[in-house]
C-alpha cells in the first residue's frame, strides 16, 4: 500500500530554473523514506508542492491511493500530511501547550477550552513516550526539544505522513540521537515518515528506503540495505571527482593570536563570553565546537574587533588588538554580514578593502583596477557565472560563499576567522571552501573555525575548544577525540575536571 | 540598452495614465480638460518664457532632490532639506548683504559656501544625534524643520528684516547670479539662472562622489546592509554624520536660485516646500542624479503648471491634482515595474 | 507596445497644442478686463481677500467689466503670477491684494508701462517714487484697530482681553500694536494676551490653529479677544462660540460667522477700494503714481456699530467710542503703543 504517490511532477520557477523535472515518487506505508540529494537538487521544492504551499506544473499526486489536489497546507492537513520545516514555525514566547494547539484550539463557549486541549496533548505525549513540559515556553527550550514539538503540532493534527525537512541541521549528536528513536517509534505506530537530508550516515542509519535526486530529477531509488555511503555520494554529486587537500604539518610555529581572560557582553550586556583564554599558531586550525547561541558569535566579533572586550586582551602577531587591524572573516551568515546582494560581484570582492591602495587612484577607486583583482578571483576561486558585474544576488549560495572566502582569505591577514563557512554549502562547494582554509593554513596563517558541524571540525582542525554557557570547557586535541565525546561537552553533560 | 527604454518608459506611460485620471476629476468639477490641460502645456512648455519658468521651479528640486537621495544612499530618510534650505538662505543672505565690498569672483563662492556649510549644520545635527544617541532621523530632521522656519522668522522679523516687509535688505550687487534672458536673451522675463548649472555640477560631483570614492562605497554599503558595513568595520556613525551633513550642505545650495538669481533677498517662506518636494523628486528617480534632473523638470512643470491654471479651476483643485499626479506617477512607476519583470519573465 | 505609446503620445501633443492656440486667442474685444491676484489666503477667508472680491464683483454687476483672478497656491509664485496678467492683451487694469506685493508689484509696473496696477496695502516707502501706472491703495488699519481695542477694553468684564494674529510679520504686529494701545488708552489695568498661528503664509490659513489659540486665551480669562488672522480667524470664532464669549472680525464685518459672539468687527473698505479704482480706470481717469490713504476720516476703515450688535455694545461704551474717533481724527492720540 502507497502512502504518497507523486507521478512525473515538474515544477519550474520563473520560467527558468527547472526545480523539478519529471520526478516521481512512491513512498510506502509506515515507512521511513529519505530524499536525498545537494542543495538545489529539487528536494524541498517536490517537499513543498507534497505539503500544498505551491502547486506542481505537471504531474499528479495519489495519497492513500486516490487522486488528489493539495493547493494548501490546510488540504495537506485534512489529509494527514504534516511538516517539520528547516527553521520552526514556533511562538517563542508562548507555552509548549499554546505552540500545539495554535490554530486549532479546542472551543468551549467561544472560549479556549484549556483543559479539554491539555488532556488530548498530554495522551499523545505519553503514547509516542516524547517527553516534554507542556507549561515550558518554546523559548526556554533547547533546540532539540523545539523540534520535538513541532512533531508533537503535527500528531495533535492527526498527521499519518509526516515530512522531516533536514531535521539534524541544528541538533547536537545526542539529540540526533533521540530524534532517530522518536522516529522509530513513530514508525512502529504506524506513521509514514518523509525525511530529506543530505547527511549519508543519517540516511543509513534511519532509513527504509532511499530516493536520490540530483539537477531535479530522480536518479536513483534504492532500498537502504542495499547502498553504501560511498554509492549513495557518488547518485548525489554524479560522477565529478572532490578533491581533497591534505594538511601539511608546519614546523616552525609562531603565535598569532592570544586571547586572554576575555569577557565579552552581548547586546542586552549579558556576559555572553566569561573569561576565556586560548591561543593560535601559525599554521594551525583552532575549531570551536558548541551549540549555537553558546557565546560563538561574541567570541567571534570581539576577536574580528567588531565588539568591544568588556575584560581581558587580545594581541595579534604580540600587539594589542586594534580596530585598524583588517583581518579576514568569513563571517557566519553572509547574507546579513558577509555581502551586499544589491551589488556586483566585483563591489562585493572589495567590501571593508575598498580603502586598500591596491584599488586607489588618486582619491577615486580605480575601476579596471577592481576589474583586474575581481577576474583574478573569480578564475582562481571558481565563482560561476564567471561575471563580475551581475549583481551578487543571482549567484547560488555556494558561489556567494566563495566570494566571500576568496575576498576574506586574499586580505592581507595573519589570522583568518571562518565562522561556520560551509552551512548551506552542496558537498562540492563545502570541500573548496575547505581546500582553501588547508591552503591558507599551510601557507603559515592562523585560522579560527568556528561550526556546528563536527565533521567538519574534526577534518579541519588541529585543536578543537568546546564552548558551553560563555566558557571554553575543554580544549581537545583533534585527533584525540570523537562526535560523541565533543557532544557531551557541548551539551554541558561533561564538563572540564579542574 | 533595452534597460535605459525600459526605465524611460515606465514613468512616461505613468504620466500619461495620470493625466488621464486627472483629466476625469477635471471632467468631474464640470470643466474641460482638454482645454484645462491645453493651457497648462501651452503656459508651461509651449512658450519660451514657460520653459524659463519651468527650469526656474526645477532648478532648487535638483538640489533637494538630491539632498533626499545623497541620504538615502546611506539608508537615512532626510525630512529636513526643507529646514536646512531655510538655514543654508539665510546663511548665504547674510553673507551677501554683509561682505557688501568684496568682489563678486569672492562673494559668490562665499556665498555658495555659507548656503552649504548653513545647510549642513542642520543636516550635521540631525545625524549626530541619530549617530550618537540614537534617536530617528526622520523625527530629527522634523523637528529642526520647525526649528529652522522660526529661527529664520525671528531673525527676519526681528534682527535683520526691512520694516513692513517680511524680508532682509537687498544682498550685495556682485553676489547676484545672472539670468538667462540677460546673457542669452532666451527665456525673456523668467528668473531662470545659473545656479542651474550649479546645478548640474551638483549633480556630476553627487554622481562622482557616490560612484567612484571608496566614502562613496561606504555610503552604499551602509544604506544596502548595515549589517555588512559593520563587519567591514566602517565607521558606520562618522558616515551616518558625515551622509546627513553633506545632504543638508546640498539642500542649503539649493537657496542660491531664489535668493541670488531672482529676489535678491531672503524672504520667509521663500522655500515653498522644495524640501519636500525633494523627498517625492528622490522617491521617483530612484535616487538616481541624472534621472533626478529630469524627475525635478517634471515636477517643474507641475509647480508652474499650477499657476498658469490657476484662472481657470480652484486653487485646492490645481493643489489635488499636483498632489494626485504625484502619487500615481510613483503608484504607476511600481505598478510598470512589475509588469515589466512579468513581460520579461514571459519573453 | 512601444509603437503604441509613442503613437499617443503624439496624439497627445498635438491636442493640447491646437487647443491650448485655441483658447488663448479667444477674447471679447471692447469690454474692460480686469486681473487680480489674491493674498495667500486667497478667496473664502470671510474677510480681506473676500472684500477684494466684492468689489470686483461689484464692477462687473455695475460697470459692465469682466475680471479674472488667481490664488497663489503652495510653489506659485507672485511675480509670475502678475506677469501672467501683464502679458495678456486683453487686461489692462492688475491688482495685487496685501502688502507682500509691494516689490513685486511695483517691478511689473515698471516693466509693463502700457498696464496699470493698483495694490492694497502697498508698503510705501518715502525714499522711492511709486510708478505713474501703478496706485497704492493704504489703509489706516492702525486707526481702526485702536478704535476695537478701545471698545473691548471698555467692554470686558474679566479685566483680561486677547490678541490672535496671522503669520508674526510686521503688518500685523502693527494691528497687535494699535490694538493693545486702544485697550490701554480707557482700560490701563486689562491684561491683553497676544498669540500668533505661525510664522509663514500658512498662518493665515489654519483655523485649527486659530480655534487653539483662542481657546487659550480664554482659558487664561480673557472675555473678548481680536484676530487679524485671514482664514485663521474662523477658528477663533468657533472658540467663541463654544465658549460663550466674545470675539472681534477683521475687514469685513464676520459678524455673521458666530451670530452673537462676535462684538464688533473692524472694517477695512478693500471693496470701496477697489471698486473705485476700477471705476477711475474705466471713466479713463486712473491716477497713479501716488498712494491713496484710508483712515477713519474717509470711512475707509471703521468699527460695526449696527442693528445686529448694538445689544453687545452699551450706550457708554459707543459714545466713548465715538469721542475717540474724533480725537483719533484730529490727530489728537497717538494710536501706536510706544
Amino acid at each position: 500500500m502507497l502512502a504518497v504517490e507523486m507521478i512525473a511532477i515538474t515544477k519550474t520557477f520563473a520560467e527558468k530554473v527547472i526545480a523539478n523535472n519529471s520526478i516521481s515518487l512512491s513512498v510506502k506505508k509506515g515507512e521511513v523514506h529519505a530524499i536525498v540529494g545537494e542543495n538545489g537538487a529539487g528536494k524541498s521544492t517536490l517537499m513543498n508542492i507534497l505539503y500544498g504551499m505551491y502547486p506542481p506544473d505537471k504531474g499528479k499526486i495519489q495519497i492513500n491511493g486516490n487522486e488528489e489536489i493539495i493547493n494548501s497546507p490546510a488540504r495537506a492537513i485534512q489529509l494527514k500530511i504534516g511538516m517539520v520545516h528547516q527553521h520552526f514555525m514556533l511562538v517563542p514566547p508562548l507555552t509548549v501547550l499554546e505552540n500545539i494547539i495554535l490554530g486549532s484550539e479546542p472551543e468551549k463557549n467561544l472560549l479556549l477550552d484549556f483543559k479539554k486541549a491539555k488532556e488530548r496533548v498530554s495522551q499523545i505525549t505519553s503514547s509516542f513516550k516524547i517527553d516534554v513540559n507542556l507549561e515550558t515556553k518554546i523559548e526556554n527550550l533547547p533546540v532539540g526539544l523545539q523540534q520535538r514539538v513541532e512533531i508533537l503540532k503535527l500528531l495533535y493534527r492527526n498527521a499519518e505522513i509526516l515530512i522531516l525537512d533536514e531535521p539534524t541541521a541544528v541538533l547536537t549528536p545526542q539529540e540526533t540521537n533521540e530524534l532517530f528513536n522518536t522516529i522509530d517509534f513513530l514508525k512502529s505506530e504506524g506513521k509514514t515518515i518523509i525525511l530529506i537530508t543530505h547527511k549519508l550516515n543519517e540516511v543509513k542509519a534511519i532509513s527504509d528506503t532511499i530516493t536520490v535526486l540530483r539537477h531535479g530529477k530522480v536518479v536513483g531509488v534504492t532500498g537502504t540495505e542495499n547502498a553504501t555511503i560511498e554509492s549513495i555520494a557518488r547518485l548525489m554529486v554524479g560522477e565529478d571527482k572532490i578533491y581533497e587537500e591534505k594538511k601539511a604539518n608546519i614546523r616552525e610555529k609562531k603565535l598569532i593570536l592570544e586571547v586572554k581572560n576575555v569577557t565579552v557582553l552581548n547586546e542586552n550586556s549579558v556576559e555572553a563570553v566569561k573569561d576565556v583564554s586560548f591561543e593560535i599558531n601559525s599554521g594551525e586550525i583552532l575549531g570551536i565546537a558548541g551549540v549555537e547561541g553558546n557565546g560563538q558569535h561574541e567570541l567571534v566579533e570581539a576577536i574580528s574587533s567588531i565588539r568591544k572586550p568588556a575584560k581581558g586582551k587580545i594581541t595579534l602577531n604580540n600587539a594589542e588588538l586594534k580596530e585598524e587591524h583588517n583581518i579576514a572573516h568569513i563571517p557566519a551568515d553572509r547574507h546579513r554580514n558577509g555581502i551586499v546582494m544589491d551589488f556586483s560581484v566585483a563591489e562585493n570582492l572589495i567590501l571593508g578593502r575598498e580603502k586598500e591602495n591596491l584599488f586607489k587612484k588618486d582619491i577615486t577607486i580605480d575601476e579596471s583596477k577592481v576589474k583586474t583583482f575581481a577576474e583574478k578571483l573569480v578564475h582562481e576561486y571558481d565563482i560561476r557565472p564567471v561575471d563580475i558585474d551581475i549583481k551578487i544576488k543571482s549567484l547560488s549560495g555556494g558561489n556567494q560563499q566563495k566570494a566571500v572566502v576568496a575576498r576574506e582569505i586574499t586580505k592581507n591577514s595573519d589570522l583568518i576567522i571562518a565562522s561556520h563557512p560551509t552551512r548551506g554549502l552542496d558537498i562540492k562547494a563545502a570541500s573548496f571552501v575547505h581546500n582553501a582554509l588547508i591552503k591558507e593554513s599551510d601557507k603559515g596563517k592562523a585560522v579560527l573555525l568556528v561550526s556546528s558541524d563536527l565533521a567538519e571540525l574534526l577534518k579541519l582542525s588541529d585543536r578543537i575548544a568546546v564552548i558551553y554557557n560563555g566558557q571554553i570547557n575543554v580544549i581537545f586535541d583533534a585527533d584525540k577525540t570523537n562526535e560523541y565525546e565533543l557532544g557531551l561537552y557541548m551539551t554541558g553533560s561533561k564538563v572540564k575536571n579542574e | 540598452m533595452n534597460k535605459v527604454i525600459y526605465s524611460i518608459l515606465g514613468p512616461l506611460a505613468a504620466i500619461i495614465i495620470a493625466l488621464f485620471i486627472g483629466a476625469i476629476i477635471i471632467s468631474l468639477i464640470g470643466k474641460d480638460p482638454v482645454e484645462v490641460y491645453g493651457v497648462l502645456f501651452y503656459g508651461t512648455l509651449g512658450n519660451s518664457y514657460g520653459i524659463g519658468q519651468v527650469l526656474f521651479k526645477a532648478t532648487p528640486l535638483i538640489f533637494t532632490g538630491l539632498s533626499v537621495a545623497f541620504a538615502f544612499k546611506a539608508g537615512l530618510f532626510n525630512i529636513g532639506a526643507e529646514g536646512q534650505m531655510i538655514i543654508g538662505g539665510f546663511a548665504a543672505a547674510w553673507t551677501g548683504f554683509t561682505f557688501v565690498t568684496l568682489p563678486w569672483i569672492i562673494l559668490i563662492p562665499l556665498t555658495i559656501i555659507a548656503a552649504f556649510v548653513g545647510g549642513a549644520l542642520w543636516g550635521f545635527i540631525a545625524g549626530y544625534l541619530k549617530a550618537k544617541y540614537g534617536s530617528h532621523e526622520v523625527i530629527n530632521t522634523i523637528m529642526l524643520n520647525f526649528i529652522a522656519a522660526a529661527l529664520a522668522s525671528y531673525l527676519v522679523n526681528e534682527i535683520y528684516g526691512i520694516p513692513a516687509t517680511i524680508h532682509t535688505p537687498e544682498v550685495s550687487g556682485s553676489s547676484f547670479l545672472l539670468r538667462f534672458d540677460a546673457i542669452t536673451g532666451l527665456f525673456p522675463g523668467s528668473p531662470f539662472n545659473t545656479s542651474f548649472l550649479a546645478a548640474i555640477l551638483c549633480t556630476i560631483i553627487f554622481y562622482f562622489i557616490i560612484n567612484r570614492t571608496p566614502f562613496g562605497y561606504q555610503i552604499r554599503t551602509l544604506g544596502l546592509n548595515k549589517n555588512a558595513a559593520e563587519y567591514a568595520r566602517m565607521k558606520i556613525k562618522k558616515l551616518v554624520v558625515l551622509s546627513m551633513l553633506i545632504s543638508g550642505g546640498i539642500a542649503g545650495i539649493g537657496s542660491i536660485n531664489f535668493i541670488f538669481g531672482y529676489k535678491h533677498y531672503y524672504e520667509l517662506g521663500f522655500s515653498e516646500g522644495a524640501g519636500y518636494i525633494g523627498i517625492a523628486v528622490a522617491l521617483i528617480a530612484r535616487n538616481n542624479p541624472f534621472a533626478i534632473i529630469i524627475t525635478a523638470f517634471f515636477f517643474g512643470i507641475l509647480e508652474y503648471g499650477g499657476l498658469t491654471i490657476n484662472t481657470m479651476v480652484p486653487k485646492e483643485l490645481v493643489t489635488i491634482l499636483q498632489a494626485l499626479l504625484i502619487i500615481l506617477v510613483i503608484t504607476f512607476v511600481r505598478i510598470i515595474d512589475v509588469l515589466k519583470i512579468k513581460f520579461l519573465k514571459s519573453a | 507596445m512601444k509603437r503604441t505609446i509613442i503613437l499617443s503620445l503624439i496624439l497627445l501633443s498635438a491636442l493640447f497644442i491646437s487647443c491650448s492656440k485655441k483658447s488663448v486667442q479667444t477674447t471679447e474685444s471692447g469690454k474692460l478686463k480686469v486681473g487680480l491676484v489674491f493674498d495667500v489666503g486667497g478667496r473664502g477667508d470671510k474677510s480681506f481677500n473676500d472684500a477684494a472680491y466684492r468689489g470686483l464683483e461689484k464692477a462687473k454687476n455695475e460697470l459692465g467689466v469682466d475680471f479674472e483672478y488667481i490664488e497663489p497656491g503652495p510653489g506659485a509664485d507672485r511675480e509670475a503670477a502678475l506677469r501672467q496678467f501683464a502679458t495678456r492683451p486683453d487686461i489692462k487694469l492688475i491688482f495685487g491684494i496685501g502688502f507682500i506685493f509691494t516689490d513685486e508689484i511695483t517691478k511689473m509696473a515698471q516693466e509693463f508701462p502700457n498696464k496699470d496696477f493698483a495694490c492694497v496695502d502697498y508698503t510705501y516707502d518715502q525714499t522711492k517714487t511709486i510708478p505713474p501706472n501703478l496706485l497704492a491703495l493704504e489703509f489706516k488699519e492702525d486707526e481702526g484697530c485702536f478704535l476695537v481695542g478701545a471698545i473691548a477694553g471698555l467692554t470686558t468684564k474679566t479685566q483680561a482681553v486677547g490678541f490672535v494674529g496671522g503669520m508674526e510679520s510686521p503688518l500685523i504686529k502693527k494691528f497687535e500694536k494699535s490694538y493693545e494701545a486702544g485697550v490701554k488708552y480707557v482700560n490701563p489695568e486689562c491684561k491683553v494676551f497676544i498669540s500668533y498661528a505661525g510664522v509663514t503664509g500658512d498662518a493665515f490659513k489654519n483655523p485649527g490653529k486659530g480655534k487653539e489659540l483662542a481657546l487659550g486665551q480664554y482659558s487664561q480669562g480673557a472675555d473678548i479677544i481680536f484676530h487679524a488672522s485671514g482664514v485663521t480667524g474662523l477658528g477663533v470664532f468657533e472658540a467663541a462660540r463654544e465658549t460663550k464669549k466674545l470675539a472681534i472680525g477683521v475687514d469685513s464685518d464676520q459678524y455673521n460667522e458666530a451670530p452673537g459672539f462676535i462684538l464688533t468687527s473692524m472694517i477695512k473698505s478693500v471693496d470701496v477700494a477697489v471698486f473705485d479704482c476700477i471705476r477711475q480706470e474705466k471713466d479713463g481717469k486712473f491716477n497713479g503714481g501716488k498712494a491713496e490713504t484710508f483712515g477713519l476720516n474717509s470711512k475707509g476703515v471703521d468699527y460695526i456699530y449696527n442693528d445686529k450688535n448694538n445689544n453687545l455694545i452699551s450706550e457708554g461704551t459707543r459714545k466713548r467710542a465715538e469721542e475717540i474717533r474724533e480725537l483719533i481724527i484730529a490727530g489728537k492720540i497717538a494710536t501706536f503703543l510706544k
